[in-house]
């Protein structure tokens, strides 16, 4: 058991599986998150992102495959046995314990003498002394999460599993207790596993994010990366927003590769699709298109649609356009010009964009 | 004109909110009126009633006559009298209280996490009893616990019954007590299970406690509101109860209520006595629930 409870290093899943008796939740998940990094695993629900977690924490066995932190293998063993805490999604604090008692918890059955003590210390971390002798139901769902953070991060784990912990928060709570997270993360320095349906929470806090999708991980790697060049059409949209349209690549130009889409001739750089000929779905995001009234003189990368909708909303204006297709694209332009182009619906414009910020991805089954 | 006029609503919101109170003080008295008169005729009054017989003298020379009295003697007749079936009556249902723990907390605790789909069956099982009549089921274990009942057979074969007897001994009182207030420990403590967060056990689990360390520090206490009600509702009326010692008790040595039935129903004359029993016997309930509340209570339960 100590044996167990000592691990350290790197936590790291090899060809995890986890079917239940009626779906397959995990497919063969291999990842490594470096010890003392903020990794998130980000993904929609269903996604088996939370199955992981559980598998990580010991509420859940693998059905195949291995959980490692260091060079300790946890498979089988049960979550009282590893130096593993999860601050739950509901944040499950004792209802019949008051706050110190909750957080003195785990501290007690690992028999530390001066339990109370280190409760007292992890309550003032993340500001939550004053309440130290209520009872769970006495304090807001805020409140009650900072005391699950502080009952898991009191034990010092080597991982901290946390279970969509901000969901139930409202958006500014949400907002602080992210900046929080973060700093209480670089503060005491331990492996955060943090599971939410959120991108722009997984990408605020994270070191690096593994987006999920069925079970599996779609890519992997620092947020700044997963944004600028998503390698499959589902990470294109759940991370940030994409314009794509299906296209047929027509050959090369230099380092780029030349292809049709909705009738135009775009280039995007090799390096930047993982199609290299055939069919692809080409991709572009909102905020590196421009709009202009007429077709621009160049070489191409430029599409024509009609304008839908222009919302101005102070910083920046987005415009809706229909593609010839059917399809919707979106571009959101800074108010950095004098005067605004003047567009309305039912206008015709056209769109425009550095090709370097052109990505391509493969043509999956129907998912959106 | 003079219809659009008629019809114009009356302003002023402030008086609009009074009128809205008021009407649902009005309401909600209504609604409680049937509830209080219910209480008041069916409760208030007997209870009352009672309280006077308790303090009513007999005419001496006219057994079964009585007149009205303040005869605070009837109470320390009683108590004197019948201390010890008091003390059974305590000692019985306190046994049988014990017991229906002992034997409800598992069955709850497998029906809320260990049954799956065999839990509705469990709580079919549970509840199905109540569709007998109370006396036919004790009846019932007379048989099962009669002499030439299987039961005390087995027993006897191994020769584990000192007294070869079960039927018309203590011991088929408590029996019969524990089997017939059984489903009124279950059902609470079951329903306080079936409540709490598997999330909050997990905790246990997650936060280092062993499976036996999680049900001691977690999980037992969570269910304390239902344990609390369960032991209530098994030794409230275990206390009172008559019908098991009637059937499976021996003929000496009975409880307080099989007094009371005594001397309402038999003894010429014993109404006065069997009221003050039936008050102090109120009251000594109330007394330990109180304080049993006191000490194991949860703000959860009022």
């Amino acid at each position: 058991m100590a044996g167990f409870r000592g691990a350290q290093g790197n936590l790291r899943l090899e060809n995890v599986t986890k079917e239940f008796t009626d779906f397959l939740a995990v497919d063969d998940l291999s990842l490594e998150v470096p010890r003392g990094s903020f990794f998130a695993l980000l993904g929609p629900s269903g996604c088996g992102k939370t199955t992981t977690l559980r598998m990580v924490a010991g509420l859940e066995q693998p059905t195949t495959g291995r959980v490692f932190i260091g060079d300790t293998d946890l498979t089988g063993s049960r979550p009282y046995e590893r130096p593993v805490n999860t601050v739950f999604q509901s944040y499950a604090l004792f209802p019949h314990l008051t706050i110190r008692e909750n957080v003195a918890f785990g501290p007690k059955r690992r028999k530390q003498k001066d339990a109370l003590k280190l409760a007292d210390e992890a309550l003032e971390l993340v500001q939550m002394t004053q309440f130290a002798g209520r009872k769970p139901a006495q304090l807001s769902g805020g409140q009650q999460q900072r005391v699950a953070c502080a009952r898991a991060l009191v034990n010092h784990p080597e991982v901290l599993l946390l279970d969509e912990p901000l969901g139930a928060l409202d958006l500014k709570l949400r907002r602080e207790m992210q900046v929080e997270l973060k700093r209480i993360q670089t503060e005491v320095g331990l492996t955060f596993v943090h599971v939410t349906h959120d991108q722009e929470e997984a990408m605020t806090m994270a070191d690096t994010v593994a987006v999920m999708n069925q079970g599996r991980i779609e890519q992997m790697g620092p947020p700044e990366v997963l944004y600028d060049l998503p390698k499959t059409k589902f990470v294109a949209n759940f991370v940030g927003q994409s314009n794509m349209g299906e296209g047929k690549i027509t050959g090369t130009d230099g380092d780029f590769l030349v292809a049709e889409v909705y009738g135009s001739t775009v280039r995007i750089r090799k390096d930047r699709t993982t199609v290299q000929s055939g069919n692809l779905v080409f991709g572009v995001r909102p905020e590196k298109v421009k709009v202009s009234r007429n077709k621009p003189e160049g070489i191409g990368n430029d599409v024509r649609g009609i304008v839908k909708d222009v919302s101005f909303i102070g910083v920046a204006t987005s415009y809706l356009l229909e593609m010839p297709s059917g399809t919707t694209w979106s571009v959101y332009e800074q108010n950095l010009d004098l005067d605004r182009i003047d567009l309305k619906p039912g206008d015709e414009a056209w769109m425009i964009w550095d090709a370097g910020h052109a990505f391509g991805v493969e043509i999956e089954g129907e998912q959106s | 004109m003079s219809a659009l006029a008629a019809h114009t609503p009356t302003p002023a919101p402030a008086g609009g909110d009074e009128f809205h109170t008021r009407r649902n003080g009005k309401m909600a008295f209504l609604l409680m009126l049937p509830g209080l008169l219910w209480l008041g005729l069916f409760f208030v009054l007997p209870l009352y009633q009672l309280f006077e017989v308790s303090l009513q003298s007999r005419y001496p020379g006219y057994p079964g006559y009585y007149y009205r009295d303040l005869n605070f003697h009837n109470y320390a007749q009683a108590l004197t009298d019948y201390a010890p079936h008091f003390a059974r009556s305590f000692g019985y249902a306190g046994l049988a209280t014990f017991f229906a723990f002992v034997l409800a907390y598992p069955l709850a605790y497998a029906m809320a996490f260990k049954a799956g789909k065999w839990r509705g069956l469990m709580m079919i099982c549970v509840i199905a009893p109540f569709f007998t009549s109370f006396i036919l089921r004790t009846f019932a274990w007379s048989q099962i616990l009669a002499d030439e009942g299987f039961v005390v057979r087995f027993l006897n074969f191994f020769h584990l019954l000192p007294s070869e007897h079960i039927i018309n001994t203590p011991v088929a009182v408590i029996a019969g007590l524990t089997y017939n207030f059984l489903p009124f420990m279950v059902l609470p403590i079951y329903a306080s299970l079936e409540r709490a967060d598997a999330r909050v056990i997990e905790a246990g689990g997650d936060l280092y406690a062993n499976g036996f360390t999680t049900f001691r520090t977690v999980t037992l206490p969570m269910s304390m509101p239902g344990v609390l009600a369960g032991t209530l509702l098994t030794f409230i009326p275990a206390a009172g109860d008559f019908v098991n010692m009637e059937l499976l008790g021996p003929q000496r040595g009975k409880m307080v209520g099989n007094v009371i039935n005594d001397q309402f129903l038999t003894v010429p004359g014993g109404y006065p006595i069997a009221a003050a029993l039936s008050f102090t016997l109120m009251a000594a309930i109330l007394i330990l629930v109180f304080l049993y509340v006191r000490r194991f209570g949860t703000e959860e339960l009022v």
